[in-house]
């Protein structure tokens, strides 16, 4: 949805006029109201101020308790959830955790996730290029020996295992016979022999034991694709999509002809790592809403974006919990109040820590009314000056 | 109640040093025994009278108050020699390891010393952990030679959770102190002592504090005997030994016996402190429960910190079973006569109420408008009895307090564990009923999550004026009607709330005028004129809509035909609501049902939550007129079907257990085609879940077609009272396949579910599809294979409240200190900025429009409308 920069220029010199101060976001849905609804001038700015009244009302309160609200919001809706682990979303071809599972791993931060997927998309110029996109599949997708084998067959009378190798399949795969040959021939140097596409491995030890060990090793090794990628599924929606199992955001990303704007993972340390922080922070969001939404269970985004930023925030993705943002409070109450009590409270001692008490769990405990809502305000009064009067009442 | 005079502005951490554990110390404890013969507390025993004292008749021997005013005192003991406090065993290591064995200095050069310190300092400056730089340096400072005096260093190992090993010799802890003696203020500042508080020799200890009794009270049983507490058994033990170690050693007793005492004492200390020590075994009680020392009672859950420091207890609460009572407000809540005599409100007297409340106490404890306590001026609490009811009277005066029963508009709080999000707990007003359980109107039942099938609930009244001013202003039940979580509506209408609005408003629902003004007049509405003739159940509700009302939307009963044709649907699917008049449509869930009610939700932004509650309460007064009407009841005839239709749904049930037995006979001639990137087995699996889920959603279309509007389940699933119209379906025509883990049940017997079948059978039924209805009932296989997914929901259930509790604990502990500063800026408590607006718009979500500010749409709409 494009919306003329001269339009969205127009309405935010309303806006300004009219002293509204909008986010940028709100400019854009009134720009495209403005074109969608056809308004006119006058409509545009009686629409801004109204705008501008319903905002205003609806802000939030200094002293609000955003983040407890934001916490019970994301977590009173696990209760609800499933707790079945996999589902396919999307793909029927594969599996993803989600429901509860998924959304404890996206807060918990895991370094290791259950399920890595990606989903890559792809340029302009190559996205209807049904034969680019296939090539592009089998270079990233997991293929081993196996996969390309016409005959295999050990041999157990002359102590040899026999392949011979499909080239069709290969030519399928949009794979290099020759390629191939040199990839199997560097790990068994000393024990193939080969002859065209036939292959004969001779273990150096003559024994079953080592003829059904290098029978396994021949088809289990590997002749390409891309490192932690294993199964590639290509998919036509409105275009051509390749979801994997597995994820290597950095390694695709390098690849020409992928669209680097659109290809994602759902491994959020992955995406901190090759994108930075900031796209940590909205794949947080994005897996979190996701997760949410597709059991059907609405949460306002703000909530999922305070937990995510309350996770980034300080550059790294800290996870929620005793070792990330719990661990990490300066208060030595707090903490020993959540987990691993007596450790806090002994290294406190020796460190002479001192408790501000500037937090919440700090002030319920020593019994003193917490800094938040109507506990961070006094009310002040100036005394009457007509005093005599309410006596004489 | 007489506010906060003083405020607790910081709490420092440190060691104690043995000079202050004897300053603070009142006695020397040095005999092991309790108490003598008589039943009196031995001098220097453990519960010397110096320590404090529990009965109020006995006097403190140290400050001289009595029992309950004296906090108590510490006393001490001087351990013959040192021990090692076990939490501290592996600091003492780690420092020992990075410092030197013989000089004592730390093992790093003088660059690296003035670098670190700058480092420690630098974060220490900014608020910082500096747990993460000393990690670093316990292991930076680990040399081979010791840079200060050049001396070759012996490893030293740590055995769990105490000993000390230097190369092949265990140190005693006096060695371990020796060399924590010779640490230098400045070396033990970049090993994480902080010198201002603590020495590291500290953490090896010489003198024991010994806890007030008041910390370890003894108990009474009722046999008269006494029963010690934990620590009091440890602290005995600890003394035993230490007497003995005493003697031993004056009698010049061999090393080998005073080396085992030691040890033994050593590990006394160590249980004393952390009976839940790895690698030391716990003490245990005679009857052989292990021992609850100090680290037991701080820790986890049922520990000091959580269950008494972060939770209390309180005074002034009530719980009771709860039920429904439709004909109260949603504001009030029922409370039992019975409850509203024994909790009371603090009011203070004064020249305006000073009659009312001689009313009250008149009344006395018993009868209820009445009061049980006075406060006097010199604050003295005084129960009211019959006896003492006249002097009482006759002596209040302005500034007495009076503790007056409950009544009806007090504000009290309502609440429902577990406590999941702020709606569960809400303000109501009080209205006193009989009987004995508290009441609660309907549409509060999705905020709490109740139920009223034995659920019970706490109430708690408040005892300040500036606590009820707050909760009447933000905790409300009016004020909690849109959730934060999405911004829609949480309270709403249930059950029979829905189906009776739909019965009342659905097109044919008449009234005579006389039935009409009944029904305004029970639902409190202002009575309109009389038109004299029939009302329509239509013109009813639109009483209650405000007069500037303008909405459409399509209602829960939509049948989404292909085409709509709105105003004149003929299934009251199109609502349409103009100047406060419901033209065309029914009320159903869409209307004002919890979660998903849109004239709720518009009434709420546009109007208020005074009307919103209004309209809620009103609704359902005339939704009980329209059910009370129309009558509503439900039975297993309702889910009959004729016989013709059971034939049909037969031959289809049949048909797709065909093509089943078709599938499996194709994989097994391995015919099959496997989709990409599955194997043959589970694209069997999932052809196979298609075609039977495919012919039960068929069978279910089938029933459904003989199913119309004139019958009630299909009224309470249509409208979305209850049930859904797959529910009904699988009563009426086939329940459809059972799952365990995602799939068709394959688990049981060795390649089979049950006998009955073949090995690897993979036909419907050998897989757990239940191919009869609820209404025929199932076979006894079918009937085992339901019960296997039965279980397996409720074994999901129970897991899920576990895991999602702990999550949601974990997020509240991280969140919970965030607020929105005036500025507009998300803070936590360091002052670290997290957002600079909240959620980037600055929006609350309870004050959206479902996550918007303003809906443009509804906005533009409403524009054109005014012109």
């Amino acid at each position: 949805m494009e919306i003329d920069k001269k339009i969205i220029d127009k309405v935010e010199k309303i806006a300004k006029k009219k002293k509204a101060d909008f986010p940028e976001s709100y400019i854009h849905d009134i720009a495209d109201a403005y074109v969608r609804r056809e308004l006119t001038d006058s409509e545009l700015e009686t629409l801004i101020v109204r705008v501008r009244k319903a905002y205003e009302r609806a802000r939030v309160e200094a002293g609000e308790a955003v983040g407890t609200v934001a916490a019970q919001s994301v977590g009173e809706p696990g209760t609800q959830m499933t707790m079945r682990t996999f589902h396919y979303a999307g793909v029927a071809e594969l599996n993803v955790t989600l429901g509860l599972p998924r959304l404890i791993e996206i807060v918990d931060a895991r370094k290791k996730i259950s399920t890595p997927t990606m989903a890559i998309y792809f340029e302009d110029d190559t996205k209807e290029d049904e034969e680019f996109v296939k090539k592009l599949a089998n270079y990233i997708g997991k293929s081993t020996v196996n996969d390309i084998l016409k005959d295999f067959y050990i041999n157990y009378a002359e102590m040899k295992v026999e392949a011979v190798i499909d080239e069709e399949k290969i030519k399928d795969k949009r794979l290099d016979l020759s390629e191939i040959i040199a990839n199997i021939e560097k790990p068994f140097k000393k024990v193939v022999t080969i002859d065209g596409s036939k292959l004969t491995f001779e273990p150096a030890k003559q024994s079953l034991r080592e003829l059904r060990l290098i029978a396994d090793k021949v088809r289990d090794l590997q002749i390409s694709g891309i490192k932690n990628i294993g199964k590639v599924i290509i998919r036509k929606e409105d275009e051509w999509i390749i979801h994997t199992e597995g994820s290597n955001l950095g390694d695709i990303l390098k690849i020409d002809g992928v669209d680097k704007a659109r290809t994602t993972t759902n491994d959020i340390h992955e995406i901190e790592t090759v994108l930075g922080i900031e796209a940590a922070r909205n794949a947080i969001m994005n897996e979190a809403l996701r997760t949410l939404e597709e059991q059907g269970l609405s949460v306002d985004v703000r909530h999922i974006m305070l937990v995510a930023d309350m996770m980034t925030s300080e550059g790294v993705v800290k996870s929620i919990g005793r070792h990330g943002i719990s661990g990490e409070k300066s208060s030595v109450l707090a903490r020993a109040a959540f987990e691993e009590t007596g450790k806090h409270l002994l290294n406190a001692s020796i460190r002479g820590e001192v408790d501000k008490l500037t937090g919440i769990i700090e002030n319920i405990i020593i019994g003193q009314p917490i800094p938040l809502g109507t506990g961070s305000v006094g009310v002040m009064m100036k005394p009457s000056k007509t005093k005599a009067k309410t006596k004489t009442k | 109640m007489k506010g906060i005079i003083k405020k607790i502005s910081q709490i420092n951490f440190g060691l104690m040093s043995p000079e202050e554990i004897r300053k603070m110390s009142v006695i020397k404890i040095e005999t092991p025994d309790t108490y003598d013969e008589d039943g009196y507390p031995i001098e220097n025993g453990l519960m010397d009278p110096h320590l404090g004292v529990i009965d109020p008749s006995l006097r403190c021997r140290a400050c001289g108050a009595k029992g309950g005013d004296c906090q108590g005192h510490f006393g001490s003991i001087n351990l013959a020699r040192p021990v090692i406090h076990v939490g501290f065993g592996d600091t003492i290591h780690k420092i020992l390891r990075s410092s030197c064995n013989s000089c004592g200095r730390i093992l790093l050069n003088d660059v690296e010393i003035e670098e670190y310190k700058a480092k420690i300092d630098a974060l220490k400056e900014n608020d910082e952990s500096i747990n993460d730089i000393i990690k670093e340096i316990y292991s930076v400072a680990r040399k081979e030679k010791c840079p200060h005096c050049d001396e070759e260093q012996e490893e030293i190992k740590i055995d769990k959770p105490i000993s000390i090993i230097e190369g092949d010799y265990k140190l005693t802890p006096s060695e371990v102190r020796e060399k924590l003696e010779r640490i230098s203020d400045d070396d033990a500042y970049i090993l994480g002592v902080n010198p201002e508080v603590a020495r590291p020799e500290w953490m090896v200890l010489t003198v024991l504090p010994v806890p007030p009794v008041t910390v370890r009270p003894s108990i009474t049983l009722e046999t008269g005997e006494r029963s010690e507490d934990d620590l009091t058994h440890k602290l005995v033990d600890i003394l035993r030994i230490n007497q003995r170690l005493i003697e031993n050693m004056e009698a010049g007793a061999p090393q080998l016996i005073v080396e085992d005492l030691w040890e033994l004492l050593q590990y006394h200390v160590t249980t004393y402190f952390d009976n839940e020590a790895s690698g030391v075994p716990p003490a245990r009680h005679r009857s052989g429960r292990p021992l609850k020392t100090l680290a037991q009672r701080l820790k986890g859950k049922e520990g000091r910190f959580r269950s008494n420091l972060s939770g209390k207890r309180v005074n002034f609460s009530a719980r009771t079973v709860i039920s429904p009572d439709p004909n109260i407000s949603i504001n009030e809540v029922g409370v039992p006569e019975m409850i509203a005599k024994e909790v009371t409100v603090p009011v203070h007297v004064n020249e305006w109420n000073i009659d009312e409340l001689k009313k009250h106490i008149e009344n006395g404890p018993d009868v209820h408008p009445g009061a049980n306590y006075v406060i006097r001026l010199d604050g003295n609490k005084m129960r009211i009895y019959d006896e003492t009811k006249d002097l009482i009277l006759e002596k209040l005066e302005p500034g007495y307090i009076v503790e007056r029963h409950l009544k009806d508009k007090d504000i009290v709080l309502f609440n429902r564990q577990p406590s999941l999000h702020r709606m569960s707990m809400m303000a109501h007003e009080v209205k006193v009923l009989p009987y004995k359980t508290f009441r609660l109107n309907l549409c509060v039942c999705p905020p709490y999550n109740a139920d009223f099938d034995g659920d019970e609930m706490n109430m708690h009244v408040f005892q300040t004026d500036e606590s009820r001013a707050e909760a009447k202003s933000l905790m409300r039940v009016q004020e909690h009607i849109l959730s934060p979580r999405f911004g829609g509506p949480i309270i709403g209408a249930i059950h029979d709330h829905i189906s009776g609005a739909y019965l009342l408003t659905r097109t044919g629902t008449e009234f005579t005028e006389e039935q009409a003004f009944q029904v305004i007049r029970k639902a409190k509405l202002p009575l309109p004129k009389r038109k004299h003739e029939n009302w329509t159940g239509k013109e009813l509700f639109s009483l209650l809509l405000p007069e500037k009302l303008n909405m459409h939307y399509k209602a829960e009963i939509c049948q989404k035909c292909d085409e709509c044709k709105l105003m004149s649907c003929e299934h009251d699917g199109y609502v349409v609501i103009e100047e406060g008049q419901l033209i065309s449509g029914a009320m159903d869930e869409k209307a004002f049902g919890s979660f998903s009610g849109k004239i709720l939700d518009t009434i709420m932004k546009e109007y208020g939550p005074e009307e919103a509650r209004k309209f809620l309460d009103s609704s359902t007064d005339l939704a009980i007129s329209g059910i009370m009407k129309a009558g509503i009841t439900t039975s297993t005839n309702d889910e009959e079907i004729p016989e013709e239709a059971k034939e049909r749904i037969e031959d289809h049930l049949d048909n797709a257990e065909k093509k089943v037995d078709k599938l499996v006979e194709a994989y097994e001639n391995n015919e099959l085609e496997a989709l990409p990137g599955r194997s043959l087995e589970e694209t069997l699996e999932m052809k196979i879940m298609q075609v039977l889920g495919e012919a039960r959603d068929k069978s279910g279309e089938i029933a459904e077609s003989y199913f119309d509007m004139t019958n009630h389940s299909v009224i309470m699933a249509t409208t979305g009272a209850r049930a859904s119209m797959l529910n009904l379906t699988q009563i009426t025509a086939c329940v459809g396949q059972q799952s365990v883990r995602g799939g068709r049940i394959d688990r049981g017997y060795i390649e089979r579910t049950l006998p009955h079948f073949r090995k690897n059978e993979l036909g419907a039924k050998a897989r757990g599809f239940v191919h009869s209805s609820y209404k025929e009932g199932l076979d006894p296989i079918e009937f085992f294979f339901h019960a296997m997914g039965g279980r397996e929901g409720l074994v999901d259930t129970a897991i899920r409240t576990a895991q999602s509790g702990y999550m949601q604990r974990r997020l509240v502990n991280a969140l919970q200190d965030l607020k929105v500063k005036e500025n507009g800026l998300v803070t936590d408590n360091r002052g670290m900025v997290i957002q600079t607006m909240f959620g980037e718009d600055g929006v609350d979500p309870a004050k959206s429009d479902y996550g918007k500010a303003a809906d443009l749409d509804k906005l533009i709409d409403e524009m054109r409308v005014k012109k």
